[in-house]
């Protein structure tokens, strides 16, 4: 620990830091613009200059790693000639248009150059100007604007993991560019955040609103498990935009494409109003006309008959109130897998991602099996890439072959691999057997199959027999791609005794036997398969299920409602209102209430603390925010033959997994630009 | 003057036979083994006594630098990197030691590598110098032929390889971390210091780059012992040194002469005195553009050393000694050298970037006088807020000769400026 003097202050700071960050300790605030802390230090801004004693020049804080006995002045005549020089530098190529960048209002150059710079300007020559270039259709460029602090090339280089951005020429003449081609990342969004100033912005978010106009809601992203923790900013009852908010043990600070982009999905397609199918045709309806509706079908119709599945976005309180209001009616036949995963919920730590997102940067070998994380939850692909850059993490997979920005050694497609590796036959066998601190990360494309049971106790017993569960350390993990499923399991909306599965509704139904499906936002089915049943949709966009429904019940979009998530973790995240429904649409909670009372079945509770109270009565893990509480480690899973076919991830089009962002104009770019331009003999004409 | 037996580069106008009998007649090679057995304590502790400093601009002390290369290797390999990106403008000492002394150059790279425990040596070329690397990998080849260099060099029982690498033409490159990242196939730009290349350097192991003199002189340094070398110059400043003279001298050459000798008699003596005779001297250049300029009331007296040049307010940099008489057009000259470094600048950080463009567009004008009076110090204040605040010494080497010039000429700056004026107001009436 050494100890050093910043500014006539004594201070002792751990070993390695540089003097930037002890300052930053002291309390000193040291200006910056290339210096990032999640990126490697570049020191070429030279904003951060202070005096260090016994230095002939003043030195970059950023880069000077603390020493023994330093004394540290940042609060000289030189630092702030240095400063207001360095800021003067940045400013004479820099463009005047503060009035018309997307940047203003939250821009460092222009808060520093009000803490730092001059006044006026003293360079009378003409300014540069740089050709904009093409980067993909989420990043708008304005090259002029950019001060070359690399932190976009460091960024797309050691976070993303793409080499795409460079800095080429030299000189004045130095310039940020991708060669014309379109940043084909998933977390390439961060770049504008990266960007100190306003040459990347956003450009879906062009030229739309002014930071001070919009009203800032901390929330949770629903479009993936993570659990990512956002900010949702809106101007009356819009969504304008979606930030990434700080949490260390999730998503640090930054937030995937679809996360911060689907967010114009929530303006398309909405259902705003109910309606019921009248002659073969949905037609528009009042709510009492919808619940009449749905009265009458259940009215007389036993319990057996009907059923609920439960979709990807729903919040935990729905879910629950879903499921009292069902099994009230003697419905027994609920599920929230839809994609029909074989998840055992004998114990938590069955269907969890036990070591925590976090506990990724301890582990030391990692077997992934059916997955591809890079599609179905970017930040934790992020986390596996932090981890084998700060220590060579090993990783191996099964299932299909990916790029997923580290070098991943290929095993074999599907289960007989799977039990290669568990016998101790392959090569990565080995390398789990030697690791501290090995894990396991089994993705839906191996549970989302009839033999998802065996494949789960398979991965189980690999876990055992390969040291992965000890004392403090967990290495068994499910990596979930429905910010609902966790919670879903949490609150048991599963069939109930004699109650059928997904499989058993589908078939239910498709026989006549089940009459009544209730879908809560479930999109992701084969809606044939319902056969004549009457089916209810309870959800926010118009697609699959609205199309299949019989009565449609509009219903809050995640950004619309308060409501609880349980991200892969099992960590419990409160979503909040950001703006209200569109129309007559309402929370989804209060209209499962309202129909309640309607069909019966009235549920006891009058606002959403009260159903909270129950909820947490049912589950406590509910009454712990923003906490992981692990489950007793026991044998779970269906011992059975594993299928030969192999594992396919379920992502197929990261940029469209759900109904909000196939509602998104943005992800449809998304779409065209990086998964149907890369198709083979795509050519731009073929449709 | 230095009396020939005491000249170290004894074939630096080429007219003997620059291969390796030739140079083996002229003493190189000679029983190098017993240089090495010397140990490598020994070498660096003579190379100290001698007074060696640094040829390539900084003059900093060759046998301390050397010394801060790791004594044990923790496994990773050491090298010697050879700075022959000789680019500074009026410099061109190293490209005629390659061309017609390169054995002693690679005597020098085998003793002073052994010195700092590396295991090989590159030695980083200029791109523009096509013949001298040609004439270069032959001498490698011929000493590599001999058993000089390779499997236990010299018959020391060390082994020790030496690789020629080209540069592509980047005057950054010869900055000392922007020649490792080129040296590693990256874009040339400098590295933050700390850590400096003696613990971090070249793929990240222990390394020394040295200039191609430093490096050249070491094995004669440690054969005629560093009291011989140290007895030439004033204290601190010792030794020999070629000096390149060029610009309006009578008779523009390289010299190998001892440190601390009289820029006038330098002048005088070698290059066959200013054009027109001294009294029509302006100004001169002592070290190569880098540095700023002197007057000719200072160089009438000014001793060629690195603290006499410094007490000035410039310095010896490679003694490359750029002579102007009164036909020079000094604020053009200056206006050339701003734009070089314009040119020049890497781009990575922000007051050489956009600094040197800023001076040059000025100094444009001042050639004219297409400026305001005050504009002088609004320059002269640009170049204080470039100088020092730089990751590499490029803007410092920018900035120095702005104000060399404002130093020493701002009257006829002024001068410019006022004429200007009256002529535009001569032209509106």
């Amino acid at each position: 620990m050494p100890k050093l003097t910043i500014d006539d202050r004594e201070i002792e700071v751990p070993n390695g830091l540089t003097v930037l960050q002890a300052c930053e300790l002291a309390g000193v605030e040291i200006p910056r613009f290339c210096y990032h802390e999640r990126l490697s230090v570049a020191g070429n801004c030279r904003m951060c200059l202070v005096e260090m004693e016994r230095a002939p020049k003043p030195i970059a804080s950023c880069a000077m790693p603390v020493g023994e006995g330093m004394v540290i002045k940042t609060d000289t005549p030189t630092v702030h000639k240095a400063r207001k020089g360095v800021m003067e530098f940045l400013l004479i190529n820099h463009p005047l248009d503060c009035p018309i960048c997307d940047q203003g209002g939250e821009c460092d150059l222009q808060d520093q150059a009000m803490a730092f710079g001059f006044d006026r300007s003293r360079y009378t020559e003409n300014k540069r100007a740089v050709k904009e270039k093409f980067m993909g259709p989420l990043i708008k460029t304005i090259m002029t604007r950019c001060i070359q602090c690399t932190r976009c090339v460091r960024f797309s280089t050691e976070i993303a993991g793409v080499e795409e951005i460079g800095l080429v020429n030299r000189g004045e003449h130095a310039e940020i560019t991708t060669l014309e081609k379109a940043v084909d990342s998933e977390l390439s969004g961060n770049l504008v955040d990266v960007c100190p100033v306003g040459a990347l912005t956003s450009k879906p978010y062009a030229f739309t609103a002014r930071p001070w106009e919009l009203r800032k809601t901390n929330s949770v992203d629903v479009m993936d498990a993570v659990g990512s923790n956002i900010r949702v900013d809106t101007r009356g009852r819009e969504v304008m935009r979606v930030l990434p908010r700080l949490h260390e043990d999730i998503n640090e600070e930054w937030i995937a494409d679809k996360t911060r982009h689907a967010c114009d999905g929530l303006g398309r397609q909405r259902i705003d109003q109910p309606y019921v199918r009248r002659d073969g045709k949905l037609s528009p309806a009042s709510w009492e006309e919808a619940f009449g509706a749905i009265a009458e079908k259940m009215k007389g119709l036993s319990g057996e008959k009907m059923a609920a599945i439960a979709g990807d976005l729903c919040d935990a309180e729905s879910m629950f109130a879903l499921k009292q209001m069902m099994n009230g009616l003697g419905a027994q036949s609920l599920d929230c897998r839809q994609d029909g995963a074989k998840l055992d919920i004998s114990t938590r730590s069955a269907y969890t991602f036990n070591s925590g997102i976090a506990g990724i940067e301890e582990a030391d070998a990692v077997l992934l099996v059916g997955t591809n994380p890079r599609w179905e939850a970017p930040l934790i692909n992020a986390r596996l890439r932090k981890r084998f850059l700060a220590s060579g993490l090993k990783v191996a997979t099964i299932g299909a072959q990916a790029d997923l920005t580290y070098p991943v050694e290929y095993l074999g497609a599907g289960g007989e691999t799977l039990k290669d590796v568990a016998e101790g036959r392959s090569s990565f066998s080995e390398v789990l057997k030697n690791a501290e601190r090995p894990m396991i990360i089994v993705g839906m494309g191996a549970l989302a199959r009839s033999d998802g049971g065996a494949v789960l106790a398979l991965a189980r017993k690999i876990a055992d027999d390969f040291g992965m569960v000890s004392g403090e350390w967990n290495g068994f993990n499910v990596l979930h791609t429905a910010a609902a499923r966790v919670g879903g399991l949490d609150v048991g909306f599963l069939p109930g005794e004699s109650g059928r599965d997904l499989e058993g509704i589908l078939d239910g139904a498709g026989k006549g036997e089940i009459e009544l499906v209730y879908l809560l936002g479930a999109d992701e089915l084969d809606m044939e398969r319902l056969g004549k049943a009457f089916v209810v949709y309870q959800g926010h966009h118009g697609d699959a299920g609205a199309h299949r429904a019989d009565v449609v019940l509009p219903g809050a979009a995640y950004t619309e409602k308060n409501g609880t998530y349980v991200n892969t973790e099992g960590r419990v995240q409160l979503g909040r209102l950001a703006g209200f429904p569109p129309g007559d649409a309402r929370e989804d909670w209060t209209i499962l209430r309202a129909l309640s009372a309607q069909v019966g079945e009235a549920l006891p509770y009058d606002n959403l603390g009260q159903l909270r109270s129950k909820l947490i009565e049912a589950n406590p893990v509910f009454a712990v925010i923003d906490e992981i509480q692990p489950g007793s480690w026991k044998a779970f899973g269906q011992e059975g033959e594993l299928d030969s076919a192999p594992f396919v991830s379920p992502v197929t089009n990261f940029y469209m997994t759900d109904p909000i962002s196939r509602a998104s104009d943005t992800m449809a770019k998304c779409t065209e630009t990086f998964v149907l331009g890369k198709q083979e003999g795509a050519t731009g004409t073929d449709g | 003057m230095l009396s020939d037996k005491d000249r170290i580069f004894t074939n630096l106008y080429g007219q003997h036979d620059w291969g390796v009998d030739g140079a083996v007649e002229r003493g190189i090679w000679d029983d190098t083994k017993s240089l090495l057995a010397m140990g490598r304590e020994e070498i660096v502790e003579e190379i100290k006594a001698s007074g060696l400093r640094g040829r390539g601009g900084a003059g900093f002390p060759a046998g301390i630098k050397w010394s801060f290369m790791p004594k044990e290797s923790d496994g990773r390999p050491a090298y010697l990197v050879v700075n022959a990106d000789e680019s500074e403008p009026g410099s061109c000492k190293d490209r005629e030691i390659m061309r017609n002394d390169p054995h002693r150059l690679l005597e020098g790279c085998l003793v002073a590598g052994f010195a700092m425990g590396a295991q090989a040596c590159y030695i980083y070329i200029r791109g523009e110098y096509y013949l001298e690397s040609q004439r270069l990998e032959a001498a490698v080849e011929q000493a590599y032929a001999k058993g000089f260099l390779g499997k236990n060099a010299c018959g020391s029982g060390y082994d020790y390889d030496l690789y020629i690498h080209r540069g592509a033409g980047a005057y950054i490159c010869g900055e000392e971390t922007a020649l490792l990242e080129s040296l590693e196939g990256k874009k040339g730009q400098p590295r933050l210091k700390p850590p400096f290349p003696a613990a971090v350097g070249l793929y990240g192991c222990p390394t020394t780059v040295t200039n191609v003199e430093t490096i050249a002189v070491s094995p004669t340094i440690l054969r005629r012992g560093a009291e011989w070398f140290a007895g030439f110059g004033r204290q601190n400043n010792a030794g020999t040194k070629i000096y390149s003279i060029s610009g309006h001298v009578n008779k523009p050459c390289n010299v190998e002469e001892s440190m601390s000798i009289p820029l006038k008699e330098l002048i005088e003596k070698h290059a066959g005195g200013v054009r027109g005779g001294w009294d029509n001297l302006l100004a001169v250049i002592p070290g190569g553009s880098s540095v700023p300029m002197l007057p000719k009331s200072i160089c009438d007296t000014v001793l060629m050393d690195f603290d006499a040049l410094r007490e000035v307010k410039s310095g010896l940099g490679t003694a490359a000694v750029i002579v102007m008489d009164k036909s020079t057009d000094i604020v053009e000259a200056i206006a050339r050298l701003s734009h070089f470094y314009m040119h020049e600048s890497c781009g990575q950080c922000t007051p050489c970037r956009e600094g040197t463009g800023w001076m040059w567009r000025v100094m444009t004008r001042m050639v004219k006088g297409e400026a305001d009076v005050d504009e002088i110090d609004t320059l002269l204040d640009v170049t204080y807020q470039v100088e020092g605040h730089t990751i590499c010494a490029l803007g410092d080497a920018a900035a120095w000769p702005i104000q060399g010039l404002i130093r020493h000429f701002r009257p006829e700056m002024e001068r410019r400026i006022l004429e200007y004026k009256k002529s535009k107001q001569a032209a509106a009436e």
